[in-house]
């Protein structure tokens, strides 16, 4: 009994002295300004910054291979404490998030097929390259809203994934998933988008969806600073747009939406109220 | 015949689906008739696309050559008719896309190309034969269109010692092998006769399902003059699939990720027997197939000799139109074939049947979550673990889905078919193999 005792008792003091003079010894330094910049990141480790992990990132941005401004989940109040913390000027970007370019739900895109199997938009576009006719929109199983870290996507009644605004931080994990290339990165501060992915000439998208751009370029007479149009698909011109909502009840398709007005029907979000750009901000 | 005496051989796992062969087993083997227009696509066989080598507006024979093989693992198109090339551009294809096809004008004539000769296979050398057979396009009419010529050139280090062929039509509904066993019996065996000599060897099996008593019948009866041994085989699905087959008759296991050339055997359909004798004797390209129109949603379910690039609607038409509002398509047999758009696609080299079915024919169930039953194991011919792989699948966790074997998977449908719980366990397993070739490729 006493042995024993004595035994495990002696084991542990050596263990406890060996930490000990170990720790001291072996210290790691680390720079305390990387554990304050550990600290203020939001701790997804959703990998929006290109690394795998905050810890990587905090460390990056010590050693300065990386700039303190690519945490776009933390949004400007992350980027202005690191800022703070490194002893820089904060030069916050307009934040950008994820939109999902398609409207065209169960109710108004034909399908070519019913599909049935996996619950899965890969899976399903390897199926004759998907249930729709259209070769660019949304097919609504949901892999964009499994992939978001975020919890920021959710399938509308109708089958369309819709982005929340003030959920989504621009991670683009939804980007990398989506098979269609639908999802497309816009800056916050506008809120006016062309919902449609095709590129198809008009005749054909009127074809086969309610609500698909014709390219009809109404929006581009009206607001030419606004809106340009390639291949056949219109699109805001995020650089130079002054107000694109102006146009939106001209569209004849109704393919332009304004989020602030509302997320498109059968959606359970509510219109965000509108988000200044960072300029005016200042 | 008693087929208990028959020594039935077979191999572990699989199924027996109800198999529909009711419908058409005992309809002879009818020849469609003309339809209006021809769509022949390019891509027809496994490997490469042929390409094209006619002009629009060209005047082609029955038998002409119209798309040259790209490659070795590639073979060559022939018109299937006479008549005018009107077209060459994307049309619909059984895959479910558009892609490159050349459109003929029947002219009404049928008649064949002159410059096409056959001959003795007597005078001929084995490699003359293979050449023929190369350039008559003949590729796997099992369904596989796999190019004969390639399977006919095993590497030197490989002895082949048996020829197996397939008479099995394990898959549901379908009657076309069956009907050629009894229609066509001295072609295939003339056929056998070619390939024996191509191969260089003796041994000659043809494996049968012994639910076609009468063609295991005949065959033997014609087979045994010639040295050619018949095999009655259990009722089971998937028996015809090439590794199961020879486990069944040789005994052999094919290992994991090898061809049958490994265990020195030559796997062949019965049809494509049967067109290598006219490829050889007549000098006849494969520009014909037999094809089973069947199912509950056809009203006068039919056998027929088809043109290739006949369009489904036509091959309906031919069998008393349609029994009601179609609500799936297929092409080929329900387990492994291939869900159709529409009826404007044509039948091509590797269209065994047509089946159609009605919404009252397709029961559906929601998929619920895997009961952990174990059927989808029992059932597997590869011996894998479906439901394992499906899941992983589902999770997008690939590497756990090679590590469980999902390339060995030959996409049989016996898990799906079985699962209580109606998972949708093949898909599952396709889309994890596609990713995996695709970061193989990339890597
Ligand atoms: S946006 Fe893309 S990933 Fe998301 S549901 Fe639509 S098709 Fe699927
Ligand atoms: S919606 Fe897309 S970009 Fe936005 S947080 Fe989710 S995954 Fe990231
Ligand atoms: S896992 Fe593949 S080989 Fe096994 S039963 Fe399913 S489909 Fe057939
Ligand atoms: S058959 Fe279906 S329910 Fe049973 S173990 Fe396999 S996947 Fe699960």
């Amino acid at each position: 009994m006493l042995a024993s005792v004595l035994t495990l008792g002696g084991i542990g003091l050596f263990a406890a002295v060996a930490l000990g003079i170990a720790a001291k010894k072996f210290a790691v330094e680390i720079d305390p300004r990387e554990l304050a910049i550990l600290e203020v990141l939001p701790g997804a480790n959703c990998g929006a910054c290109g690394l795998p992990g905050c810890g990587g990132y905090a460390k990056a941005i010590v050693d300065g291979s990386m700039a303190p401004n690519l945490c776009t989940p933390g949004g400007s109040e992350t980027i202005e404490k690191i800022a703070h913390i490194m002893g820089v000027e904060a030069i916050s970007a307009d934040p950008q998030i994820a939109v999902v370019c398609c409207q065209g739900d169960n109710s108004k895109a034909s399908l070519k097929y019913q599909y049935l199997g996996l619950e899965d938009c890969n899976a399903a576009q390897k199926v004759a390259d998907g249930p729709k006719n259209c070769p660019g929109g949304c097919v609504g199983l949901g892999s964009c809203v499994r992939a978001c870290p975020f919890d920021a996507i959710e399938i509308t009644t109708e089958g369309l994934a819709v982005i929340n605004r003030l959920k989504c931080t621009g991670c683009q994990k939804c980007i990398a998933t989506c098979p269609r290339s639908v999802i497309k990165m816009t800056p916050l501060s506008t809120t006016t988008h062309v919902l449609c992915n095709s590129t198809d000439k008009g005749a054909l998208v009127r074809k086969y969806c309610q609500v698909g751009c014709i390219a009809c370029q109404i929006c581009k007479k009206n607001a030419p600073e606004s809106y340009q149009i390639e291949k056949f698909l219109a699109r805001v011109d995020y650089d130079s747009a002054e107000n694109p909502e102006a146009v939106v009840e001209k569209c004849p398709t109704k393919c332009i939406r304004d989020f602030s007005t509302g997320y498109p029907e059968g959606s359970s979000f509510s219109a965000p109220s509108p988000v200044k750009k960072p300029e005016q901000v200042a | 015949m008693n087929l208990k005496a028959m020594n039935l051989k077979t191999f572990k796992g699989g199924l027996h689906p109800p198999d529909g062969k009711e419908f058409s087993a005992t309809k002879a083997i009818e020849v469609c008739p003309l339809p209006e227009e021809i769509i022949i696509p390019l891509a027809q066989h496994i490997g490469a696309p042929a390409e094209v080598c006619v002009e629009v507006g060209a005047k082609v024979k029955k038998g002409t050559l119209i798309a040259t093989a790209r490659g070795f693992v590639s073979a060559p198109i022939h018109a299937s008719t006479s008549g005018e090339v009107i077209a060459i551009e994307p049309r619909l294809h059984p895959m479910g896309k558009a892609l490159p096809a050349i459109v003929i004008k029947p002219d009404g004539e049928d008649a064949w190309d002159e410059n096409l000769k056959g001959a003795n296979p007597d005078d001929l050398s084995g490699d003359e034969l293979k050449a023929c057979i190369q350039a008559a396009g003949i590729v796997g009419m099992g369904g596989a269109t796999f190019p004969t010529h390639v399977k006919l050139s095993p590497p030197a280090d490989k002895q082949i010692d048996t020829l197996i062929l397939n008479g099995v039509e394990c898959e549901p509904y379908l009657t076309a092998d069956h009907r050629m066993m009894l229609e066509a019996t001295e072609q295939i065996l003339d056929g056998i006769a070619i390939l024996r000599k191509v191969l260089g060897i003796e041994r000659a099996v043809i494996g049968i399902e012994a639910n076609k008593p009468d063609a295991i019948e005949k065959m033997t009866k014609e087979a045994a003059a010639r040295n050619i041994e018949v095999q009655a085989l259990e009722v089971k699905y998937p028996q015809g699939a090439e590794k199961q087959l020879i486990d069944a008759i040789t005994g052999r296991q094919v290992p994991s990720g090898t061809l049958p050339m490994e265990v020195g055997v030559v796997v062949q359909n019965v049809g494509t027997a049967a067109a290598i004798s006219d490829a050889v004797r007549l000098g006849r390209p494969l520009v014909e197939r037999v094809v089973t129109i069947t199912g509950p949603g056809i009203k006068e379910p039919k056998n027929l000799l088809v043109r290739i690039g006949t369009p489904l609607q036509f091959l309906v038409d031919q069998c008393e139109g349609l029994n009601g509002e179609p609500a799936k398509i297929i092409m080929g047999g329900p387990m492994m074939g291939q869900t159709q758009l529409s009826l404007e696609t044509p039948a091509i080299r590797g269209t065994s049947g047509l089946l159609i079915f009605r919404k009252e024919d397709l029961p559906r169930y929601e998929a619920g979550p895997c009961i952990r039953c174990g059927r989808c194991i029992g059932a597997c011919p590869i011996h894998l673990q479906p439901t394992a792989i499906a899941t992983y699948a589902r999770l997008d966790l690939f590497d756990e889905a090679e590590e469980y074997h999902a390339l060995d998977c030959i996409e049989c449908g016996c898990c799906t078919y079985t699962c209580p719980a109606t998972l949708p366990l093949v898909q599952s397993i396709r889309y994890a193999k596609a990713a995996i070739l695709a970061k193989k490729r990339t890597i």
